[in-house]
């Protein structure tokens, strides 16, 4: 794991659009490590499933390549690419028994019958529904369901393995103990996972990358962490998380910092890379980061508000705010002793550092569209 | 929940029960229409098939002296008088040709005997009304009262319930003795018919599989927009009458017709060589399989649609070619509705009356035409209920085996 680990997947420029005018996956560039657990995250419809048949073979880019560890495999049929898949609804084989489901990758592969059914115990063993041979997919749990459908995305022992919403049909509890077995297993075999989520908890929880989908583009790239705390695009800050998302321009640039106008407030801003003064920004700032009533000069930012609504959640109080006439600025009080009590209608000071506000480029820059 | 229940003063199981009985109240109407239609002609059917009580009502007195005699030699005086009396009140009744009728199915050549019998007693004057003046004036009108086998015949046919029908349907009779034996070989028909007609639905059936499968796999893979026009096109025959259907097969079958002159004109076959493609058993064939074709299609597409694309792809992905991944995982999964479809087809076709009678010639003909002749032509009612009984028991075993082996439940129809 300490050397640099090598090239998976990669797509080059990768397009497809389904009826030739819509397009669904724009110039898509992604490398997939050898090893690692890489999820597309996204809303409905940004092109996550297709972007995982493009990668199996069941649908052809209309434009760019695909490779699969250096090779591309434009013209690889899907059955030669040997991935491991997991479809959303599992796709078990309902006329089949669980072992002849697990089977059935190493019996088309000409496996002598012995060994694959060796092979299948151990992989029924490795997803802890050892016994479970002769049932049926009907008589299996959900939760069950999905462990034979992940057993047999693995059981012909492929170096890839792609998963589309696998947890989606779990309840809550359930898919919790799933993410964390699945994590389990991809570590213990040391397989390359592309993971298909559009909950964020999920992808947060079990990625070692998360790529953050919208409209068939990559917005950022990123570990879960960073992609949290280092949003570079304005989508993601919305997307992932809370922020609270406040257009202005940048009126000065200090090194990393720059100054941002928002209603007449100088905020003082992380300027993300490629700022440039007079440019339309979004101030992205999360709510458990702004403070209610700092001690004076605590913070650079710091500014008068009126409190427009409030509720209590129990482990902390969520503040509704009216920032300069911006009336929806959140702030989220932690529910510690001796946070200051509030009302509504009060006028508050609320502060936060410069480094938990990013100035990112605005989606619409692009159109020129202005406030 | 038991406040209400105590302000409504009726206890939850009552209440359902009365919901219960409203609910099935709704059906009555139904009922009632299956009763009339269905369930009553179909008893009737089969009683007749067992129970005829023409001659054992024209002749009862007859009939009970013949009960006491051996069947060997002639029977007493008596039985002549009696048949003789009751022969003229029944020739007075109007119900001698029904009589005469159904003693001749039993034995040939009866008929003439019995009418003229009939005929001859009631216009000449009153003989001595003493047995011996009876037995006399019978044998005078026809001699054929001399001999054993017509009172043998009578006595048969004078058996209210009898298996008569149903041995004939199956080419099978009785002997002087009663013992059940085969019909000569010349008098065989109704169990080649039989044979017939279950290979030729057979037949159908596996054609319309044949031509079915790719047809709605066609039909479940288009995308939306093309499946309904697709689907269309299988249920436009629906649309047109069946005897249109079916004369268009003539047009296009018959030694004149358009296939056998495009086959001439491009010199496929000589002018005096057409072939017969109509008339006979292909015309029965071509003509049923297209008919039956849409209720082969329409269960097989509903259950193809029911089943998930993400298999194939799932069977694809692990490996398989397209040939393992359909053998495999596609066509078991299409199993119920290749029963469903397959029963419904040969269930059709083994009953299937109008096509053969139009397209089918003189070899092509199957059960039901002949049910029908003996419905509207021979007049031998017990004969077509029979053929027609031994169908339903047929059809209703191939149920039960459908049941046992795929069960019903899991049959999908559309
Ligand atoms: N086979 C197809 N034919 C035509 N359009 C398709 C097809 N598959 C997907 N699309 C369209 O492509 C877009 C992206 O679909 P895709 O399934 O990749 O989204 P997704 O990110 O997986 O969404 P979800 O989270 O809802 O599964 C959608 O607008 C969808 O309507
Ligand atoms: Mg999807």
């Amino acid at each position: 794991m300490s050397e640099p680990a090598a090239t998976h997947v990669r797509f080059q420029g990768v397009c497809k659009s389904y009826d030739g005018t819509t397009q669904i996956v724009q110039n898509l560039d992604l490398a997939v490590l050898e090893g690692e657990f890489l999820t597309l995250l996204g809303p409905s419809g940004s092109g996550k499933t297709t972007c995982l048949m493009l990668l199996a073979g069941f649908e052809q880019p209309g434009g760019g390549h695909i490779e699969i560890s250096g090779r591309a495999v434009d013209d690889l049929p899907p059955r030669e690419r040997n991935i491991g898949i997991v479809f959303q609804n599992y796709a078990l084989f309902p006329n089949m028994t669980v072992g002849g489901n697990l089977a059935f990758p190493l019996e088309v592969r000409g496996l002598a019958s012995d060994e694959a059914a060796e092979r299948v115990r151990r992989a029924l063993q490795l997803v802890r529904l050892e016994g479970f041979e002769d049932r049926r997919p009907a008589e299996l749990s959900g939760g069950q369901q999905q462990r034979v459908a992940i057993a047999r995305a693995l059981v012909f022992e492929p170096r890839l393995v792609l998963m589309d919403e696998p947890l989606g049909a779990l309840d809550r509890r359930l898919r919790e103990e799933m993410q964390y077995e699945i994590r389990r297993i991809q570590r213990e075999l040391a397989v390359t996972v592309v993971y298909v989520t559009h909950d964020q908890t999920e992808a947060m929880a079990m990625s070692d990358r998360v790529a953050v989908f919208n409209r068939g583009r990559i917005e950022q790239i990123a570990p879960p962490e960073a992609l949290y705390e280092e949003p570079e695009r304005e989508f993601v800050a919305g997307f992932i998380g809370e922020n609270n998302l406040l257009r202005g321009r940048v009126s000065a640039i200090t090194g990393d910092l720059c100054t941002v106008d928002f209603r007449g407030l100088a905020v003082q801003a992380f300027a993300v890379a490629g700022r440039s003064v007079g440019e339309e920004v979004i101030l992205a700032i999360r709510p458990e980061r702004v403070a209610l009533t700092p001690k004076p000069g605590e913070y650079t930012n710091e500014f008068d508000a009126k409190v427009e609504d409030l509720v209590f959640l129990g482990d902390h109080l969520r503040v509704r705010l009216n920032l300069g006439g911006y009336e929806s600025f959140v702030a989220k009080i932690p529910n510690i002793v001796g946070h200051g009590a509030v009302l509504k209608g009060d006028s508050v000071r609320i502060g936060w550092t410069p480094t938990d506000c990013r100035a990112l480029p605005a989606d619409d820059a692009d159109a020129g569209m202005a406030a | 929940m038991t406040e209400r229940v105590a302000s409504d003063g009726a206890s939850p199981p009552r209440r359902a029960r009365a919901a219960r009985w409203r609910a099935a109240g709704l059906t009555l109407p139904l009922l009632a229409f299956v009763g009339i239609t269905f369930i009553a002609p179909l008893g009737a059917m089969l009683t007749r098939s067992v129970y005829d009580p023409t001659v054992a009502d024209a002749l009862p007195r007859t009939m009970a002296l013949l009960a006491e005699w051996d069947g060997e030699g002639l029977p007493e005086d008596g039985a002549f008088a009696a048949a003789a009396q009751e022969l003229v009140s029944a020739r007075a009744a109007r119900s001698v040709g029904q009589l005469a009728s159904r003693v001749n199915r039993i034995e040939g050549g009866t008929r003439s005997v019995i009418t003229r019998s009939a005929r001859r007693l009631a216009t000449r004057d009153a003989p001595a009304r003493d047995t011996a003046g009876w037995r006399a004036a019978l044998i005078e009108a026809d001699p054929a009262w001399a001999e054993p086998f017509i009172w043998r015949a009578i006595r048969r046919a004078g058996e209210r319930v009898t298996p008569q029908h149903y041995l004939q349907a199956l080419d099978l009779d009785r002997d002087v003795g009663g013992a059940v034996v085969a019909r000569p070989e010349e008098q065989r028909i109704y169990l080649k018919l039989f044979a017939r007609t279950l290979a030729v639905s057979l037949g159908v059936t596996l054609l319309c599989l044949a031509l079915g499968y790719p047809l709605a796999y066609l039909i479940a893979q288009a995308p939306a927009h093309r499946a309904r026009w697709l689907l269309l096109l299988v249920l436009v025959p629906f649309w047109t009458s069946l005897l249109v259907r079916t004369t268009s097969w003539i047009v296009l079958l018959q030694s004149q017709g358009v296939l056998n002159e495009a086959l001439v004109q491009l010199g496929v076959i000589a002018d005096n060589k057409r072939l017969a493609m109509i008339y006979n058993m292909t015309g029965s064939f071509v003509a049923m399989t297209h008919v039956l074709l849409p209720f082969m299609v329409l269960p097989l597409y509903s259950v193809m649609r029911g089943v998930p694309p993400s298999h194939m792809r799932a069977a694809t992905s692990l490996g398989a070619t397209f040939p393992q991944a359909f053998r495999r995982v596609y066509w078991p999964q299409t199993l119920p509705g290749v029963g469903a479809g397959s029963l419904l087809v040969f269930i059709l076709a083994v009953g299937y009356y109008i096509t053969p009678a139009l397209v089918g010639g003189r070899t092509g003909q199957l059960i039901s035409n002949f049910i029908a002749y003996h419905m509207q032509q021979s007049l031998n009612w017990g004969l077509a209920a029979a053929l027609g009984g031994i169908l339903l028991v047929g059809v209703g075993a191939l149920y039960f085996v459908y049941d046992r082996l795929v069960g019903i439940e899991r049959m999908r129809l559309g």
